[in-house]
């Protein structure tokens, strides 16, 4: 076991974080405590679940900096105009109230796994029985030549809901007649398989109703991506003419950009582009690596039955930062892996039973107004991994209504999910 | 104020609809018992009917709407009947065309029927099971339970409702606790045989739905039990 502390850089530095330190060292009773380091699809669903199955057994502490929580998913729908800001935008207040859950809004700076505590950037002090670490992604420093966080303005990535999101869709709107909208897509594993190109499809659907002649560029150091056949049949079904995919065989995986002159360089060609949106590749968030149960590729790996990691039994690592097997970077993911962690909790501090884990996931995108598609797996745990059973996907040419049918779907299942996080 | 609008509404609407019933005449009892087939799954009628999925439609006309007894409306519903809403040749049609037009919450997942000849032929046909109890004929043709058959030892298993509260944190990913039903239906207060009957018609691969053929398809009969336990009396 190591003391791991190291400072903390990056955004904690812009954000005031002065709350006053939390009261939860040294408390009298005995109860077991977990320490929930993010308020996401992972981190809100499994402190809700330990609180109310557990029924005031377990201490729940909830540390996430930001007190409106704006979803990743579904963010692209506000891209494209399909949904309010507000709409995806969650608060804590019921986790609190309702299932007495402590919500601490600050930044988790550091973890020592021997003293079995976290140290939070306003200065407090958490002890933990059990740790669950669901910080979500952080970017790799140097995947896209010429981007750094610093760049993050003039190119956004807008793969953290929030300020980044209606930033994109600023500039989006902005955008000169006839100009071009560049994505530089990350490599695998990334958040959200779909995502990239469901936000291709939603500045598509913008850019067709209020500048038509625009183009859209997708700069892919991939050779194929998730639901590839639904979405360029679907590009091609709706917006005809104006996407063009460039991957690997014609250079988009030698991508640098210049953020300044607002151009991109594809294998040495430069382009100039109107509006940049650079997702680069990923790791874990980064009190994932603070607290050392990360691997090379910036991933924690996990036990699939427990979400334990490897390196710490008392740290669970949920979502995307987690390095689990066969299930995609999701927040529906996640949701799912936070249920069987929870159980998993609750049984090793509170002897609660303990049942077989199943794991289930579903992605829905939308590709134009009510043409919604999915695709989904079912999972169980074996000793190597979170290995998938069984699954679907949409197929090409379904009729209209099935189409309508899914994206309403995707909606119902949107106030289900948040429901289920923040009850 | 809001369900004062619905009643002045549905009076209106009840002015119109006698002059649309003297025109159409009196609806196809004949054909309505196939529009019925939209009903079936979850209503019954007829000699011996239960409550389902919905309420059973015998002595349907007259009757206050959220009235059946050991049902479990919605609150709208309930509220509805409370604010004087009786169940007419009116007020079904316009519920019948679009139900959350007349009653916005209810539990009545169904889009309508939105063609008035069906709608009259079904009224039509409800109504023999209405005018008198004793008219209601022997030999009912929606008294069979389901749309998919399912061996009796299975229906027999006693759900352990425990085991389907750990089993439903996977549906409740999708399903609102609640009983919120936009986009997705609506899965609480089910009767326990209805809701095992369908599940085993997704894990059958009877009932189409890509997501709920394989949540299904890997639950057990014992976990299907469990979660209609489960299910039959969340959130009361």
């Amino acid at each position: 076991m190591k003391l791991n502390r190291r400072n903390f850089i990056g955004s904690a530095a812009a954000v005031s974080a002065t709350l006053s330190a939390p009261m939860v060292m040294g408390a009298a009773h005995g109860k077991p405590k977990v320490v929930v380091i993010g308020g996401g699809a992972g981190g809100a669903t499994v402190a809700r679940y330990l609180a109310k199955d557990s029924k005031g057994m377990i201490d729940v502490t909830l540390v996430e900096p930001t007190r409106t929580y704006y979803t990743c998913f579904f963010s692209n729908l506000y891209i494209g105009g399909f949904r309010e800001f507000a709409s995806i935008g969650h608060t804590y207040g019921k986790l609190a109230a309702d299932y007495g859950i402590n919500v601490i809004h600050d930044w988790a700076i550091g973890v020592d796994r021997d003293a079995k505590t976290v140290t939070l950037a306003g200065g407090g002090t958490l002890p933990y029985d059990r740790l669950v670490l669901s910080p979500g992604i952080d970017f790799k420093e140097g995947a896209v030549p010429g981007w750094d966080v610093t760049a993050q303005q003039k190119m956004p990535h807008a793969y953290k809901a929030g300020s980044q999101t209606q930033l994109l869709k600023a500039q989006l709107e902005a955008m000169p007649q006839g100009g071009t909208y560049c994505m530089v897509a990350p490599p695998n594993p990334f958040r959200c398989p779909p995502g990239p190109y469901e936000r291709i499809s939603m500045v598509a659907h913008h850019l067709k109703a209020n500048n038509a002649t625009a183009k859209i560029l997708i700069l892919d150091p991939k050779p194929k991506f998730s639901k590839q056949g639904l979405f360029q049949e679907g590009w091609s079904n709706h917006y005809d003419g104006m996407i063009e995919w460039v991957g690997p065989d014609f250079g988009g995986d030698k991508v640098e950009v210049r953020p300044d002159a607002m151009e991109v360089v594809i294998d040495g060609e430069v382009t100039k582009v109107d509006v940049c949106n650079v997702i680069p590749a990923m790791k874990a968030g980064r009190i994932a690596e603070i607290a050392g149960v990360t691997n090379e590729a910036g991933w924690a790996p996990v036990h699939a039955a427990t979400m334990a990691t490897k390196a710490d039994e008392n740290i669970h690592v949920l979502g995307d930062s987690s390095h689990q097997g066969d299930m995609p970077k999701s927040g529906f993911a996640a949701n799912s892996q936070a249920k069987v962690a929870a159980m998993a909790i609750r049984g090793a501090l509170t002897g609660s039973k303990v049942f077989p884990a199943k794991f289930t996931n579903t992605c829905w995108s939308l590709i134009d107004t009510d043409d919604g598609i999915k695709v989904g797996a079912s999972y169980e745990a074996t000793d190597e991994k979170i290995a998938k059973t069984d699954g679907f996907i949409s197929k090409t040419g379904e009729d209209a209504a099935l189409r309508k049918a899914t994206y309403e779907e995707s909606v119902g299942w949107y106030d289900g999910i948040t429901a289920d996080m923040f009850g | 104020m809001k369900h004062l609008k619905h009643i002045i509404l549905s009076a209106i609407i009840a002015c119109f609809a006698q002059v649309a019933t003297a025109d159409h005449a009196d609806g196809d009892a004949k054909r309505g018992e196939t529009v019925f087939k939209k009903c079936r799954s979850c209503h019954k009628v007829g000699d011996g009917a239960r409550n389902r999925v919905g309420p059973q439609l015998n002595l349907l006309f007259q009757r206050a709407a959220g009235s059946v007894e050991g049902f479990k409306y919605s609150a709208s519903m309930l509220r509805a009947g409370a604010d004087g809403l009786v169940w007419d040749h009116a007020s079904l049609d316009t519920y019948l065309e679009n139900p959350k037009s007349l009653i916005s919450k209810t539990r009545m997942n169904f889009r309508g029927l939105k063609d008035e000849q069906d709608r009259a032929d079904v009224m039509a046909y409800l109504r023999q099971f209405s005018d008198d109890p004793s008219n209601i004929p022997e030999a009912s043709p929606t008294t069979e339970a389901t749309d998919h058959s399912v061996d009796p030892e299975i229906l027999a298993l006693q759900g352990d409702p425990e085991y389907g509260e750990y089993l439903s944190s996977e549906c409740v990913s999708c399903h609102q606790i609640d009983g919120a039903d936009t986009g997705i239906p609506s899965i609480t207060n089910w009767p326990i045989e209805d809701f095992v009957i369908a599940m085993h018609a997704y894990k059958d691969k009877k009932r189409v739905h890509p997501v709920m053929q394989m949540m299904a398809g890997r639950l057990s009969a014992e976990e299907i039990a469990g979660l209609a336990a489960y299910f039959e009396n969340v959130g009361e």
